[in-house]
């Protein structure tokens, strides 16, 4: 009992640690990552004692500012809504977080733990349904302002964020069709066999049409660029012109964070989890663990080794996710509303439904 | 005669509407520039020599070599045997548009020279770096070449300059201002930065 619930609180206490570091790393990687992109700098002048760490320290500059910059609520605003807005925006990433194993089951002391906090059966429902709560944030947040700009942001956030909902839904029942499951942890064990002995099922390869509608459709739920009407901070305000502070903070972090989970949900759906390619434990093999490669070459390999490479190959795709949302993020200019909303109604969900009726005719082909 | 110009409206082919192929051209610009970039900031690191990556100068560590023309703040020349060269002739008070040059005159004891400056101010914030004064200077007295060109102060009074503050100038002469092939040789692709002019003029 007392074991089962340390195995809990270690992986909750783990995904956390790694989600906050990973949302504040990112804000630097934003600044940098785009700079170097334009061929810029970047931000590089905080310093302590004259340690600048190439920008690093401007994140910490930055979460300082935030804490003791005045936290403002509009007079004849909704106090308790305006302040429970940011924490609406921020926990439903974080619990999103819970479903995505981040690495094989292991065995410690005589007790199979899996690295995953939440093994839930229904686990890309939790995704969409948490999905579909941080929509409460952005409404709440233009709501509760009593600001017209605000409300009107907050529309248009809510707006945006349920057209790619319904796109984000639909895109993943063809992988959920393929895999026959909605658990994340099978899907991913799934993903590691091979077509022809030597082409990884990943979900990428299965669901490529899938693909490509879910990574535009998630980045427009993180209401980054290209997708960022909601936000539009300069020139079209966005629901969050009435908050300041760390209040105004946690949306950013919330955003951030969602970076993360949402390359973790890519991930584990479309690229194979934490599986390396050829890569097998004991219990997949019968006590081969290790590479077993298509031509037959057999690279034996100690159990932990496989763990511990299966977790590095999670952050590595982790990382690799993250920086394509970047890198799309400083690309490509934003959309117009029409445009944003005609790529979502009248081009995306076409797609996506031709995707799962061939899908399906396929997999009925198949099953013949 | 009127001429007539026919815009054409730019059809995007059924390829081009698909939008992929497009947004993935843009991402191959964009990501070779990241690793191209990246690329040389780490072989910098590790010491290699590897092309400029940016060209962005980081201002208060490395400058830029301003020209020798540059019209900075004046200063006056003295003589050898440290006394101002200025005759007191008012030619640059006159010239001046800004009228923000006070002389007062007084009689030299030197007997080769009527006059001399007892006093000699520039009000710097009336200033607009014409050069005028220079120019009109018989006695080449006054030049702007100090290279001196970051003018921050926290009162007024910072930027009223007496003729002690003048003369005094020519301590710094080395540090801000550059000669001419200093300045073309920046104009060929090489950034001569300060650190690189105070080492020069130390060498020579």
């Amino acid at each position: 009992m007392l074991g089962d619930i340390g195995i809990i609180l270690g992986t909750i206490v783990f995904v956390l640690v790694n989600i906050l570091n990973g949302a504040g790393i990112l804000t630097w990687v934003e600044r940098k990552q785009s700079a170097l992109m334009s061929d810029r700098i970047g931000a590089n002048r905080a310093s302590i004692l004259g340690i600048r760490l190439w920008g690093l320290v401007n994140s910490l500059a930055d979460a300082l500012k935030m804490i003791f910059k005045e936290d403002f609520v509009p007079p004849k605003g909704n106090r308790l809504l305006h302040s429970l807005a940011p924490m609406f925006a921020m926990l439903p990433v974080f619990l999103t977080m819970a479903v995505i194993p981040f690495g094989p089951p292991v065995e410690i002391a005589g007790r199979v733990v899996k690295l995953q906090i939440l093994d839930l059966d229904i686990g890309l429902l939790f995704v969409l349904a948490f999905g579909g709560i941080a929509v409460y944030g952005a409404m709440l947040a233009g709501w509760s302002s009593n600001s017209k700009y605000a409300l009107m942001g907050g529309m248009r956030a809510s707006a945006q964020m349920i057209s790619y909902e319904i796109i984000l839904g639909l895109s993943l029942i063809g992988p959920i069709l393929v895999f026959g499951t909605l658990e994340p942890g099978i899907m991913v064990n799934m993903q590691n066999e091979y077509f022809f002995g030597w082409i990884p099922k990943w979900g990428i390869i299965v669901q490529p049409i899938a693909f490509l509608l879910f990574l535009p459709a998630a980045m427009a739920e993180t209401k980054r660029a290209p997708f960022d009407l909601p936000e539009g901070e300069s020139e079209i305000i966005g629901y969050h012109a009435e908050y300041s502070g760390m209040r105004w903070g946690m949306f950013f972090l919330g955003e951030f964070a969602e970076i993360v989970v949402l390359a973790g949900v890519l991930t584990t759906v479309f690229l194979g989890g934490y599986h390396f390619p050829y890569l097998f434990d004991a219990i997949e093999k019968t006590g081969q663990a290790g590479f077993h490669f298509p031509w037959g070459q057999y690279v034996p390999l100690g159990e932990w080794t496989v763990v511990i490479i299966r977790m590095a190959t999670f952050g590595a795709k982790l990382c690799l996710l993250m920086w394509l949302q970047m890198q799309i993020r400083w690309t490509y200019p934003r959309f117009r509303y029409d445009q944003l909303m005609r790529v979502s109604w009248r081009e995306m969900m076409p797609i996506a439904l031709v995707n799962i009726a061939i899908t399906g005719l396929v997999i009925l082909w198949l099953a013949k | 005669m009127i001429t007539v110009k026919v815009l054409k409206t730019v059809e995007l082919s059924a390829w081009q509407k698909t939008y992929y192929p497009e947004l993935w051209k843009g991402m191959v610009v964009t990501s070779r520039h990241f690793f191209v970039n990246l690329a040389r900031f780490a072989g910098r690191a590790v010491g290699m020599k590897t092309k400029r990556p940016i060209v962005t100068i980081q201002y208060p560590e490395e400058r830029r070599p301003i020209s020798p023309r540059w019209r900075a703040r004046h200063r006056l020349m003295q003589r050898p045997d440290g006394s101002p060269r200025c005759v007191a002739c008012m030619m640059c008070e006159t010239a001046c548009p800004d009228k923000c040059i006070y002389i007062t005159a007084g009689e030299s004891l030197d007997g080769r020279i009527e006059k001399y400056p007892v006093a000699f101010e520039i009000d710097l914030l009336r200033c607009c770096f014409c050069g005028l004064c220079v120019e009109a200077c018989p006695e080449d007295a006054i030049r702007m070449d100090t290279g001196y060109v970051e003018f921050g102060g926290y009162s007024r009074g910072e930027y009223y300059m007496d003729r002690e503050f003048l003369l005094k100038d020519l301590g710094m002469e080395d540090k801000g201002r550059t000669t001419h092939a200093q300045y073309r040789g920046e104009l060929d692709g090489v950034v001569v930065t300060r650190v690189d002019l105070l080492a020069q003029a130390k060498h020579h």
